[in-house]
Order: structure tokens, then sequence, then C-alpha cells
């Protein structure tokens, strides 16, 4: 096996299934890659190199041992730092749980240990999944591979970056305005948005309660498909998972079908501030489904230009009552304030948050007291809680006329380090076209749609369905995903640079 | 306690007096904790007195990624309590976050219900000193209990003075129904005793439902005490003070006579009843002052993003409703006819919270006074002795019954009862085995008491002879010697047949 980091996840699966090599050899290569690259890249906040080379032994035992095996078994994958991992430390991003070992795991993070899938370590992220570079991340930025200079997308840019770097084949993410979908956009890698109540939220820590959804970041649809199968369905521990029998995302994705598809082009998603590279390409794709049987409709969405604002409402209402449980009373760090004896333990809260919370999360707090507070609640939790409503409708109505609807993922490709950072609404304006979907609830798709002409940089191209419909996703993202990879002669990410060179 | 001022403002004015010059209104909200196996929206076990901190888990503990499952029972026992209180049942609601810092509360703010409460519009009919007072109620709703905080190091107990403080999570969690009543007006003098037997009613109530232990002194039945005065019936309502800490009937009674008696001696002095928070403390009687509510505190309710709306199925809400027992005041009316008890005798079984014991105990075979004597004189001796309440005792009303009936048969005599009693209560058994063991039988045998009164009779001559002369009530003196020499395992009423026969 030449270089086993280059393969696809469901490459890597048939390679283990077949003996051509052992998942010990294949998590081996992937930590020695981290080690080589990961310097420059900082996916990675923490990587566990004893833990994930004793689960591949353990998976090469249990492949041994024979049965029936999960597909992924021995496949290495990295994890988001929002999910909690048993044993693992696990800080969000942030100073304020610096030094935290959960004593649970996650339900996503259990799952892809039951499939027998090595743990390489966690990903880095914007502070509590606040930001869309990973910029507010309190241990430094990660950098995007296709130029160190450049953002890989944030929230989850950890993980958008790892994959892109051939760190590891799979990732989780997750999903609150676009984390994964536009991390992917600007790496040229793929990533998913499940149905809200799809995939467990037990063990994320929160960002915004009914926002929040965990997917897979791949470079593959193939490989999304897969990994959403081993962590989605129904969770007991979640109230807001939805019970129901889903069907295989991976033989949606093996179908590959746009036959007689309905296509929407969303108006309101598009055009003006839009970079032209990111729209060319947005078109071409859509020539190609066009070309390939499908049926091309606009359709408008009208309440979408205000989701953006009512986005910046309800997420920072509730983060800012989910983000109060970190007082430094029973976990995290604890900062004494300066110059009073005998503090109080109000005080003590008061002066480890100061400490251990970051500008953009403050930010966001005081934004979410504000809009909850008595008096202006009405005016502004409440009417975002109306106009919510609205863009579900708008999606519905949309749906009516549409099988999915289609727009770029993000409206620019990956912008340089420092280039947003003091400008916190050029900054939202990153995730205008992901957010309606955290909004509604419905699934979303990015996936890459090649290198626009004027930065060679990575394109996306996002795809969104009718809650429940997943499976949709993938069937019309490996279609498409198909006929780029024919274009290109090979996958996009053949295209980036080789970061062991010149390092 | 006092706020400083140019003229001295008496603390307290008479109780009489104060309530001859204002009409006080009373709001009274209760928090019930449900006796459920497991805590409000996790799987930890609910219980009083375990080692702190050992019934906790992500979830209750408020780690970093928990979320909140709702107890299906607790929603059980909500709607039921809903509709002893003759409450409409919400056809949906939802849960709402109560957002505030608090060391106890492990994820800072507590998960309640805000403008969606399960049950709402309701009422009770609470019987005061023979009288029917009908209290409305505004509404019942589910929230989590809070850790529990003990502040070390100060004088009191409280947090001012201490070093430091200790929380035990194993509380926290625990599900809690708050009731609300609707301001009580127009009770007058009589206010304390309405809220007293408000509460009391209250609990009997609960523990009919079965839904909890309502034990004020565990903390599983809590008042807070909202009173207001106005100068008189058709004025608008006063500035109110809300005590919380009135953890016991008693206490409740004493904290809205203090109230009044406080208010009145501000209102008097022309000064104003200043709207907070005040403590009561049980052993000075007075109440303090706590946190100010001028500046209305913001809670920043919103609904609970974690949980899905509640909409109860309405054919399931009438089979609760069909099978709510019996209301109290109608169950004891009953028994109290069927028992052929006092009112007084009543009173007294009611207070010592015997009426099902005792209840069951007749359903076992003993006669309702035999029953009634029992718990209230022995076993309450025996359960105050031990801190319990008679439904702690380790001693079931099939066994008192078969106590009584050991009597009845006159195996035992009371004394010898009493001693089965402690048999059983230690754990030797069943009654029948007890008086086996520990050979507590009453001798009925004729030759062996003969034997015994002869001895007897040789022995106090002097007796003997002012009995044969006719003194019959100087017998006793022989049977208290038979009785003696037999150890107490004879029947009293034969030994003096015996003697009498003999000395004829």
């Amino acid at each position: 096996m030449s270089d086993v980091t280059r393969l696809s996840a469901a490459a890597l699966a048939s390679a283990l299934a077949d003996g051509d090599v052992t998942s010990l050899q294949a998590t081996q290569a992937h930590l020695d890659r981290i080690g080589a690259v990961d310097g420059a890249v900082h996916a990675f906040l923490h990587v566990d190199a004893d833990g994930a080379l004793a689960q591949a032994s353990a998976a090469d035992e249990r492949r041994a041992a024979g049965g029936e095996l999960p597909e992924l078994l021995g496949v290495p994958i990295a994890v988001k730092d929002i999910a909690t991992t048993k044993g693992l430390p696990t800080t969000a991003g942030s100073r304020i749980l610096e030094g935290w070992v959960p004593p649970y795991d996650a339900t996503v993070v259990a799952r892809v240990r039951a499939a027998g899938l090595p743990i390489l370590g966690k990903t880095n992220m914007d502070e509590f999944a606040m930001g869309s570079s990973t910029e507010h991340s309190a241990f430094g930025p990660s950098h995007n591979p296709w130029d160190l200079d450049r953002i890989p997308g944030g929230s989850g840019g950890g993980s958008s970056a790892a994959v892109s770097a051939f760190e590891a084949p799979l990732a989780i993410g997750t999903d609150t305005g676009g984390s994964i979908r536009q991390p992917g956009a600007v790496t040229g890698t793929v990533g998913v948005k499940p149905t809200y109540g799809g995939v467990s939220r037990y063990g994320l820590i929160a960002l915004a309660s009914s926002l929040d959804q965990a997917g897979p970041v791949t470079r593959t649809v193939l490989d999304a498909a897969l990994l959403h199968d081993v962590i989605g369905g129904h969770d007991p521990l979640d109230s807001t998972s939805i019970d129901t029998q889903w069907p295989s995302m991976a033989a949606a994705a093996r179908a590959g079908d746009i036959s007689r598809l309905r296509i929407g082009v969303v108006k309101e998603l598009g055009g003006e501030g839009y970079q032209t590279g990111v729209r060319t390409r947005f078109e071409e794709s859509v020539q190609l489904l066009v070309d390939a049987g499908a049926e091309v409709i606009e359709v408008s969405c009208p309440h979408f230009e205000l989701a953006l604002a009512t986005y910046y409402l309800i997420l920072p209402s509730e983060a800012s009552s989910n983000l109060a449980k970190f007082d430094a009373m029973r976990y995290g760090r604890r900062v004494a304030p300066d110059g009073v004896r005998d503090p109080s333990a109000e005080q003590v809260m008061a002066a480890s948050r100061k400490a251990g919370f970051g500008d953009e999360v403050k930010r966001r707090i005081i934004l979410g007291t504000f809009a909850l507070s008595s008096g202006y609640y009405d005016a502004y939790y409440g009417q975002a809680q109306k106009v919510r409503t609205l863009i579900s409708r708008d999606f519905a109505s949309a749906f009516e006329q549409a099988d999915v609807l289609v727009s770029p993922t993000a409206p620019t490709t990956a912008f340089r380090i420092g280039e947003k950072i003091d400008d916190p609404l050029a900054m939202y304006l990153n995730d205008i076209a992901t957010i309606p979907a955290n909004l509604a609830g419905v699934p979303g798709m990015s996936l890459p749609s090649g290198l626009a002409d004027e930065d060679g940089l990575p394109t996306g191209f996002q795809i969104l369905a009718p809650p429940l419909e997943d499976a949709r996703l993938y069937r019309v993202g490996a279609a498409l995903e198909a006929m780029l990879v024919d274009r290109w002669g090979g996958p996009l990410l053949d295209q980036a640079p080789r970061l062991e060179v010149g390092l | 306690m006092t706020t400083p001022s140019h003229r001295t403002v008496p603390d307290v004015v008479a109780y009489d007096e104060a309530v001859a010059r204002y009409d006080p209104v009373m709001g009274l909200e209760v928090h019930v904790e449900l006796n459920t196996a497991s805590k409000m929206f996790c799987g930890c076990a609910a219980v009083f007195g375990a080692e702190p901190n050992t019934l906790t888990c992500p979830v209750c503990l408020g780690l970093p990624g928990a979320l909140p499952v709702v107890n299906g029972k607790a929603v059980e026992s909500a709607i039921r309590i809903g509709l002893a209180l003759n409450c409409e049942i919400a056809d949906w609601c939802r849960f709402a976050r109560k957002n505030y810092f608090y060391p106890d509360m492990p994820k800072n703010f507590q998960t309640s219900q805000y403008d969606e409460p399960i049950a709402f519009e309701g009422y009770t009919d609470v019987d005061v000193d023979g009288e029917t007072v009908r209290v409305e109620i505004e509404r019942a709703h589910m929230e989590e209990d809070t850790g529990k905080s003990l502040h070390v190091g100060g004088a009191t107990g409280r947090i001012h003075g201490a070093s430091h403080s200790l929380v035990d999570y194993n509380r926290a969690g625990i599900p809690l129904i708050e009731i609300v009543t609707k301001p009580i007006e127009g009770t007058g003098v009589r206010a304390p005793a309405v809220a007293k037997a408000y509460v009391a009613h209250l609990r009997e109530l609960l523990r009919g439902l079965g839904v909890s232990d309502v034990r004020m002194d565990q903390g599983s039945l809590r008042c807070d005490v909202n009173l207001s005065l106005r100068a008189s019936a058709d004025a608008k309502l006063g500035t109110r003070s809300e005590t919380k800490n009135v953890n016991s009937l008693r206490s409740v009674e004493r904290a809205i006579r203090y109230e009044v008696s406080r208010q009145a001696a501000r209102l008097d002095a022309g000064e104003r009843v200043v709207q907070e928070t005040r403590h009561w403390h049980e052993d000075t009687g007075v109440t303090t002052s706590g946190r100010v509510k001028s500046d209305a505190e913001d809670y920043r309710y919103f609904p609970e993003p974690d949980l899905v709306p509640i909409a109860p199925d309405r054919k399931w809400v009438d089979r609760l409703r069909s099978a709510l027992p019996e209301p109290p005041a109608m169950r004891r009316g009953r028994l109290q006819t069927d028992w052929g008890f006092s009112d007084l005798e009543m009173r007294d079984v009611l207070g010592a919270g015997a009426q099902s014991l005792i209840e069951e105990t007749v359903a076992a075979g003993a006669s309702p006074a035999s029953a009634r004597k029992w718990w209230l004189s022995e076993l309450a001796r025996r359960a105050n002795d031990a801190g319990m309440t008679l439904a702690e005792l380790p001693i079931t009303p099939a066994q008192v019954a078969a106590v009584q009936g050991l009597v009845d048969a006159g195996r035992v005599n009371d004394k010898l009862a009493r001693q089965v009693l402690d048999g059983v209560l230690a754990g030797e058994g069943e009654p029948g085995d007890v008086v086996t063991t520990r050979g507590l039988e009453v001798v009925s045998d004729d030759s062996s008491l003969s034997v015994a009164v002869d001895r007897a009779i040789e022995a106090n001559p002097d007796v003997a002879a002012k009995i044969r002369a006719g003194k019959v009530a100087a017998a006793g003196a022989l049977i208290g010697a038979v009785m003696k020499e037999m150890r107490g395992q004879a029947d009293a009423g034969r030994v003096r047949e015996l003697v009498l026969e003999k000395l004829s």
C-alpha cells in the first residue's frame, strides 16, 4: 500500500476488509501524517496516539475473529472538540474548559467507538463553535491546506483541515449555522448537516440547542454517507432525537440518481455579494445536472433575507443560557478575582468567566442576555421565533415545487487569516447561505464544485432537502460528484498543494 | 432588621390590633417533591438521605453536553395533582428555562414551567375548624429541585459569615410540583389558621394521591408565604413580602402572624412595606430581610429548547381522573361515621397521620377503637422515641390487628400484648411467632393457677381473712401476688375468680 492516507474511507475500508492493510498500519500512517503536517495546519487540539493505536489493534482483532463487521471497522477518525470523549480532554476551543476530562462519551462518539473507528484526536474549532474561521479558538487558528495563510472555515475548521490535509479520512463536525458546510466549501471537502434530530446531540457541548446538529466531514459523498449511517439514528438520551427508521445513506450514495429530479435554485441565495468564481462554478454544476436530465426552476424564499438577523437573535439567546453552566464551580478553569480576600462564589464565577471566555463568546452572551430580557423578549427573541416559522414555510412551499434546493455554500472562497477578525458582521455573512437550513431544521450538504478562477481556491455547492429526506442529498450529491470528478480527471483535492514539500 | 430611621418604629404591633386595622391577603406557594423512583430529567435515584453526591450523573450535574429527558411518571403525578385540585390540564405545554446563577444549581438555569403550566385554574375546599373555605388555585407546574447548600463556619448556617459552602447535588433534579394559590382574601383574623389548614389539607390530599412523602421536616413539602396588608377589603392590594423557609405547619401559622404584625407596624408608622424575600426563623419566631426584589429580578425565561412539548393524551387524562382517590374530606367524613369516632378523636387520628393505618388495621379485622388505641398510644410513643412517623415503624396494620386478635382470644393480656409489639418491632416475626418464642402466652391452665392461688393465700393469711370477712376489695393484693409469681402470664380475671371461689 503506497499511501493509505490518500484513500477515501470507503477505499480504506475495502483495503482493510481485503487484508491489504491493517487498522494498526492505517492508524499509524495517519498519526505519522499528523506528525508531519499538523505543526503547520494545526487541525488538532489533542492527538491521542496511544488510544488510537489501541483501538486499531482491537479493530484488527475483531476482524480476525470474523462474523458480522461494521463497514468502517478500523478506519480512523477525528472528532471535533465539542463532543465529549471519556478520558480525553474536551475544551470546545475555550480556555474555560482547559484541563477538563469528561467522564462520559457523547452518543456520536460512543457509536463511532462501537463501530470500531479508532479516534485519532480532537479537532480545533472556534470557541464554543462561535465563528466561521477557527480564529476564535482560544488555542490559535487552524490553517487551510490549500493556502496556509487562509482560514479553513469555521467553526469546524479543525475537522475540515484534518480531512483536506489527509490527516484523517473522516471527521465529525457540528453545524449550528454552517459550521460543517462552510468549512467543507472552503477546503474542497464534503460536509453534511443532517435533519435536526437525525443525529443525537447528547454529549455535544451545546451552542444553540434548537440549531445544533452533528454530521460527517469527509472527502467524498459516499464516505459522508457511511459515517452518517454510523452516527445517525434515534437516541433516547436526546429528547429532540427523531424516532424513525432511517434509510441507508450509503445505499443512497451508491445509487447516485438524478433522473426526473426537480432542482430549485434559490433566488435569494446567490447573485450580489457572491464572489464571481463561486457563482461561475455553481452555475456550471447546475448545468451538469441539467445535462444529466434534471429540471431546473428558480424558487423564491423571501424570508431568507431575514435569516441572518433571526439567527443572531436565537443563537445568542440560547447560547447565553447554555453557557451559564461554565461557572468554575464544579469543573473547568477557576480564576480568583484580583485583590479580593476570601472571594464569594459569585466573585469567582465572574472572574473565571471574564478570564475564561474570549471576546466573541462574551459578545454573544451579552447579545443573548439582552434579547431575552424582560421588556425586550417580545421584540427580539419572540419576533425571531415568528420569522423562523416564516422561513420554515418558505422551505415548505419551495419543496412543493422542487425536490432539492441548491445554492453556493459560502459567498466567497477562503479568506486570509486576520482579514475579518475585527469585523464581526463581515464574519457573520459567511453563513448567509447555510443558516436558513438550521433555522428550519432541514438537511444540507456541501460538496466541492471546483476552484475559483480568480484565486484558485475551492468553492462549495450546497444541496438542501426536505426534513427527513437526508438520503436525497446523498443520491443527488453522489451523482453530481461523479460528473465533477470525471470532468476534473480526479478528486479536486489532488490539485491541492502537497504539504510535506517545503515545510 | 429595622430600617434606620430618625423615628423609632416598633418592630411589630400586636396581632389583634394589626388585623383590626388592616385586611391581610395571602398567597401560598407550596413545593412538593415527588416520590418518583428517578429524577425529573435523568435516571438517577430520587431518594432522601443518601451519602452526599452519590446520586448524580452528567445530566443532573449539568456537565457540558448532557441533555434532559422528561420523567413520564412525574408528568403523570403532576396531572393527578392538578386533577385533584380541580384544575384544567393543558392540552399542550412546555418547559422553560429560569436563568440565574447560584452554585447549587448545576446549569445555572432551572428547568421549570413559565407561562404554560401543566395544570391551572383550580380550587380546593379546606376545612378550617369545621367551616369550609374555598382556596382558588392559580397553577400547578413541574420543575426540578436544586442541589442543597450547606454553609460552613458561620454562626447560623446562613451564607453570611460562612467560611465556605458544601453542595450536595443528590437533590438536584428531583421532580418538584409548585402549587400556587390565587390571592386568598377575606380571611381577616383567621388568615394564619386558614393558611395552616390549607397546607395541612394539601398534605393530606397529596398523601392520599401517593405522589409524595410530604415530609415538611425533610423538605419534601415546602411552603413560601406571600403576604400583604391593605386598609380595607375594597382597597387595592398592598406591597407583599415573600417569606421562605416556612417548613412546618406551626411555622406557617406563626410566620403569617409575624408578617401581619410586622407590616402593620411599618404601615402604622407611615412607612412602606418593601417588596422582598424574607427568611423565617423557626427558633426566634421572626422573619428577616433577604433579597430585595424591587428591581424585579429578571429570570429571562424562554422555552427549553432541549425538550419537546408535552401534550397529554385526553383519554389518558380522563383515565387518571376516573382513578383519582376519594377526596380527603369525603373520605374523612366516611371513615369517621364508620368508626364512630368523635370529632376530637378524629382530629387526633389525623394529627398523628394514622387514618390510613387505622383503616387498614380495621380492614385486617380489628375494631376501630382498638386500632385507634394501639396506633395512637403504644405505637405513637415508640415512633416518637425512634424519631419516625407511624407509617415508618417496622410493623404493618395487619400485624397490629393480629396482636389485637391475640388479646381478643384471651391468649395474651394488654401487658403481654405490648411485649408482642416489641418483638414484632424488633423483627422477631409475626405476632403469633413472638408469643411462642418469647413464651408470652397467658396461663389459662387452672391447675397451675390454682396452686399459685393457694400459695398466695398461705403467704398472706391476713388478707385472706379480710376477704373471707367480705372485704372483696382486698382481693387485689392476692391477685397481684399471683400475677407476680406467674410473671404476668396469667389472665387476671380468672385469678380473681379463683381467689374468690377459694375464700368464699
